[in-house]
């Protein structure tokens, strides 16, 4: 018996205007199971109002040993934010 | 930086280190042995309240019955689902359970025999399980200290319901009381024993100390919970079994430790009901085993015969 069921991703919306959240996995032979059993696992007390399932496998994260080469430059950037800007007192701008 | 120095430099900021994230050989093994055993001992932690859901006294005390088991089911799924991020599958961690390879608390290794045991396992089991798990919500490792922020939300009503359920027996008849001495009795030893070995015969502690794996010795933990727990014990009129418990002037108390050999021997799986739960849990998994075939063969088949829409 090799059969392994795959791993899913749980992705929670609090309530309506929020994102969907991710909270945790879970196995389960197809997207049907997968959402009926994130339903059981994940909101036994009202936590959400909607549920996304994904394959595991299908989630591709940026590298971890490249953070600073992906995020850091950003920092360099300050002019992107409005407050790096001045604004002359008394004027609402 | 060398990787093991933004490692020392992530967990000495406080920050949490994520499943894809550079870490030591022995950080990824004592999280794998941890959670998994704190997997295992909620799937084992079913089986003495378990057996009571047909039996509970009330309708009332039944659907909450069922609601704590349930839980117990999900928080042991949700730390499965941890672990799983180390590199380890679920399967492998049942195996090693089942091969008794891996732990699980021994304090599931002793009985329930009156519905009083049930409520003694809520209130002073639950009660300890929640002194041991809120600091590991703060972990190092991020998706522990999230589905252990997600298990200590639900946990606090399994100890209140644990404490209704003996203030309702204390008011009750001589035999009630009676009953619910004798459980705390039997449960106040196994429910101590849930923090561990004494901080000096506990030699990993220093490196999850040092990891930020705990955040607390076994030792504080324990003391917490004895000062939390005996205004409570006082509140119900019900009196711990230690002869040496005694309030200082500070508000803490002093008591005795546990008993290191009865520990020792629990860990060797000789606790009294250690062969009856690790029996139950393998004969589940085996009589189950049609279920995962029936899913494997479904989805086969659905491989050759694709469903027409």
């Amino acid at each position: 018996m090799s059969y392994v069921e795959p791993l899913w991703e749980v992705f929670l919306r609090a309530d309506r205007g929020l994102s969907h959240v991710h909270v945790g996995s879970l196995h389960a032979p197809d997207p049907e199971v997968a959402v009926l059993s994130a339903r059981d696992l994940y909101t036994r007390r009202s936590e959400g109002v909607s549920l996304w399932v994904v394959r595991s496998e299908n989630i591709h994260t940026s590298d971890p040993g490249k953070r600073a080469q992906y995020f850091e430059s950003a920092a360099e950037k300050p002019y992107r934010h409005a407050r790096h800007y001045a604004v002359p007192e008394g004027l609402n701008l | 930086m060398t990787e093991q120095e933004q490692f020392d430099e992530v967990v000495r900021a406080g920050r949490t280190v994520e499943s894809a994230d550079w870490m030591p050989d022995g950080y990824r093994a004592t999280l794998i042995r941890q959670i998994a055993q704190h997997a295992h001992s909620e799937i084992i932690g079913m089986q003495p309240e378990g057996a009571w859901l047909t039996r509970a006294p009330s309708l009332r005390r039944k659907a909450i019955l069922i609601a704590k088991v349930q839980d117990e089911a999900g928080h042991g799924l949700y730390l499965y689902g941890a672990a799983e991020t180390l590199g380890i599958s679920r399967s492998e961690m049942l195996d090693l359970l089942h091969a008794d390879k891996h732990r699980y608390a021994m304090s599931f290794d002793y009985g329930v025999p009156t519905w009083a045991d049930v409520a003694a396992l809520g209130w002073l089991g639950d009660g300890a399980a929640i002194v041991n798990q809120v600091p590991l919500s703060r972990c190092s490792y991020g998706p522990y200290a999230r589905a252990m922020a997600r298990v200590c939300k639900e946990e606090s009503f399994h100890q209140r319901q644990g404490f209704e359920a003996m203030a309702a027996l204390v008011a009750g008849t001589d035999a009630q009381r009676a009953m619910a001495q004798a459980a705390v009795d039997r449960w106040w030893w196994p429910a101590l024993m849930l923090f561990g070995p004494p901080d000096d015969e506990s030699p990993r502690t220093a490196d999850s100390m040092r990891w930020g794996i705990k955040r607390n010795t076994n030792d504080e933990l324990r003391r917490k919970f004895v000062d939390m727990t005996a205004p409570q014990a006082e509140h119900l009129g019900l009196t711990l079994p230690d002869p040496k418990l005694r309030r200082r002037d500070d508000g803490t108390y002093e008591f005795t430790t546990i008993d290191l050999e009865e520990f020792t021997n629990n860990l060797r799986g000789q606790g009294p009901y250690a062969r009856q739960r690790r029996d139950y849990r393998r004969d589940a998994h085996a009589n189950g085993a049609w279920v995962r075939e029936a899913v494997a063969a479904f989805q086969a088949r659905a491989q050759i015969e694709p469903e027409v829409a």
